[in-house]
């Protein structure tokens, strides 16, 4: 058995130190690109969303490499994403690419549904597959805080990229890690490197949360690295949603004791009720968010996602009840780089300059020069 | 030796130039089509900038803006780079302080800008949909066989403009057709058409703003009066279209050139226009994103490269 699985950011890492660490062979389809995506649209139903094509594309490299079954998430809830691995296998099955699949999906009745197909999957003495998916964990917890470092960076460094190159490098050598100390060494390494990373010292930064879908927040081919193109423009990007978390929430059921989403605690009285995907917590987010002091919000979301349709429906509520300016970005196969780009730039011109008066209303001027403050030029970096 | 600033927008469509004096005064506006070449268009405005001012002229600072914005300030050396809204926002509100809405219709895409008290506090942009475009009414007026000139005039004859369905061109189109095809009167059609891009473009573009007065009117399409009676219509207020509405990109990127005031103004001077510039482009084979990657050259120096995902072209040059 050869087992592969979807791309979403930087998952691959952690489901393949915990798909070996039960003795599975694994094969980690080729790094999302263009080729992916065309090879997900020929074969994907042209409405369905862009994670199913995306991941029709991984299924599609991944055979070419030998993978013979696969691992993914499914869902529950008023999602069609729940759908999406029978449609998957339906269309995979058409084109003549046989696979089986093993769909995990969040246990609603109990934590043994998920058990059982571990059972099925595992290969090995039980406590060396548990040895296997604890590593998994620590992985999953050293990509997200080096990737918070790598947020809080972008804005500052002086030549962009040189966060994300020692990142890149990391990221490697974490997969090749085969122990806790392992782990805890490349970290550190990681972070000495980027602490000596050169800064510009410019202007006051813009903090930018991003909310919305899962996939089009971690998967950088399908939101056009947004992140890194923000970073690029002074901005420094908060997430609410990072691997380690989701994995916690979905698979493990929040037993971990990690600071999860309460949207049922920040969401009302916007939204009362889970709408299916990330919808809720997408506004429970934007509120957070405004709470804590960022200028803005980006929502992302692959196009006719209902759930996020949902939360975006009510986000002028909340923009003008909680003063954040909000702007959903909708997501496909069509998406243009310089549309974003520029939808970006004038988001960011915005935020800076509202910034600009809230500070001058304080002091009592008003400049205009705001607009220019920060990374002006970096922008042609991504263009 | 005046100084002048200058605001060059390049667009798909159209590439403008807009020169001010120091005080922001409109110098001299050019209006040209891009055709897809936008090295020569941005060469010819600037020849037709002296042209018209004399050699004797300094450029304190150049601001660029459009979709070719990147490109443009590589080659002619811009202080600032600026995306359409913030430039198209920033001229609105010097050519009508206290601005509330900005409708900007031009050729290929049309955008919505909300400001409040002098500052951008909403804003969207069509990109997609070409109902509701210049080109579609340019469109419109050839198949109907009429000047685009005299295509608002007509609007304004109606009496009873007839109901088009302007979802889409497409639908558009044919439902004009059909209307055409029951006699309508050709005004009653060119009015109704009018009043369906105006819908279709509040609807779509406009979804959700609080469109406030006082409302500017601006881009190519506003030179249109059949649109600016729809508009006026539709918003229950009058639209002001400002002198410049056609440039008003250029006039924004000039406007921001001056804002900022370098001490030395990166412009590399009006003697390129007889420089000469290739852009090409090639395939990189690097990995499977094969992206298609765009050089600007002058001469045998490259001055710029785009397109590229991962950095690996675009960090090869020093700009
Ligand atoms: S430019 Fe970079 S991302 Fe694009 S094809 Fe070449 S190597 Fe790949």
């Amino acid at each position: 058995m050869k087992v592969t699985f979807p791309h979403m950011g930087h998952l691959w890492l952690i489901l393949k130190t915990a798909l070996e660490g039960i003795g599975l062979e694994v094969v980690v389809p080729p790094p999302c690109t263009r080729r992916t995506l065309e090879l997900g649209v020929r074969h994907a139903p042209e409405s369905a969303c862009l994670p199913l094509k995306v991941n029709l594309g991984n299924f599609l490299e991944a055979k070419e490499l030998g993978a013979d079954t696969i691992v993914m998430a499914g869902g529950v809830g008023p999602c069609r994403i729940g759908y999406y691995a029978q449609v998957q296998r339906e269309i995979l099955r058409d084109i003549g690419c046989e696979y089986k699949m093993v769909v995990f999906e969040p246990p609603d009745v109990h934590f043994s549904e998920v058990w059982d197909k571990v059972k099925y999957l595992n290969r090995r003495p039980w406590q060396e597959g548990v040895r296997g998916v604890i590593l998994a964990w620590q992985k999953a917890c050293a990509v997200d805080s080096l990737e918070q470092e790598v947020q809080h960076l972008r804005p500052r460094e002086a030549k962009p990229g040189q966060a994300d190159a020692v990142f890149q490098q990391a990221l490697g050598e974490l997969d090749a890690a085969g122990s806790r100390g392992e782990i805890k060494k490349i970290v550190k390494k990681a972070k000495s490197e980027m602490a000596k990373i050169p800064r510009h010292g410019g202007g006051p930064l813009l903090r930018v949360g991003i909310v919305g879908e899962i996939y089009t927040l971690l998967e950088p081919l399908v939101n056009l690295n947004i992140e890194r193109r923000l970073g690029a423009l002074g901005v420094e990007v908060v997430r609410g949603l990072f691997l380690s978390r989701w994995i916690n929430d979905n698979l493990f059921k929040g037993l971990l004791p990690l600071p999860g989403h309460h949207p049922e605690k920040t969401a009302p009285p916007f939204l009362n009720h889970f709408v299916g995907g990330h919808g809720w917590e997408s506004v429970g987010d934007t509120v957070t968010f405004a709470r804590h002091g960022c200028d803005g919000v980006i929502q992302l979301a692959p196009l006719t996602c209902m759930p996020e349709i949902v939360a975006h429906s009510v986000m002028p509520a909340v923009q003008e009840a909680r003063g954040i300016p909000v702007m959903t970005i909708y997501l496909d196969e069509q998406t243009g780089e310089a549309g974003l780009q520029t939808r970006l730039e004038a988001f960011v011109d915005m935020l800076r300059w509202q910034k600009g008066r809230k500070a001058a209303e304080r002091r009592g001027t008003y400049l205009q020069q705001k607009l220019f403050q920060g990374a002006e030029n970096k922008c042609q970096k991504f263009t | 030796m005046p100084k002048i600033y200058l605001g060059i927008d390049v667009g798909s469509v159209s590439t403008n130039v807009v020169a001010l004096d120091e005080q922001g005064q409109v110098l001299t506006t050019v209006y040209l089509r891009t055709r897809g070449q936008p090295i020569q268009a941005i060469q010819e405005g600037l020849r037709q900038v002296v042209a018209t001012l004399g050699k004797d002229i300094s450029v304190a600072a150049a601001g660029t803006t459009g979709s070719g914005r990147s490109l443009a300030a590589v080659m002619v050396g811009a202080d600032v780079i600026k995306n359409e809204i913030t430039a198209h926002a920033f001229a609105a509100s010097f050519a009508v302080p206290g601005v509330q809405t900005v409708l900007e219709i031009g050729g290929q895409d049309s955008k919505i800008i909300i400001l409040r008290q002098g500052i951008v506090t909403d804003f969207a942009m069509n990109t997609v949909c070409a109902a509701g475009t210049g080109s579609f009414l340019d469109q419109q007026a050839a198949r109907l066989g009429i000047p685009i000139e005299e295509f608002g005039r007509r609007a304004l004859e109606s009496r009873s403009p007839v109901r088009i369905a302007g979802r889409c061109a497409v639908f558009a189109e044919s439902d004009m057709i059909h209307k055409q095809q029951q006699g309508h009167p050709l005004e009653d059609i060119i009015a109704g058409l009018c009043e369906a891009l105006v819908r279709n473009y509040l609807n779509n573009v406009g979804k959700g703003k609080e469109i406030l007065p006082p409302v500017v009117f601006q881009g190519g399409v506003a030179a249109n009066a059949g649109m600016r009676q729809a508009f006026n219509r539709a918003l229950g207020t009058e639209v002001i279209v400002p002198k410049h509405y056609g440039v008003m990109g250029a006039l924004g990127a000039a406007l921001l050139a001056r804002e900022m005031r370098p001490a030395v103004s990166a412009f590399r001077g009006f003697d390129l226009t007889g420089r000469e510039f290739r852009s090409g482009g090639f395939e990189c084979q690097g990995c499977a994103n094969h992206c298609e990657v765009v050089e600007l050259r002058e001469g045998r120096q490259v001055l710029a490269r785009w397109g590229d995902r991962c950095g690996k072209w675009s960090n090869a040059v020093a700009v």
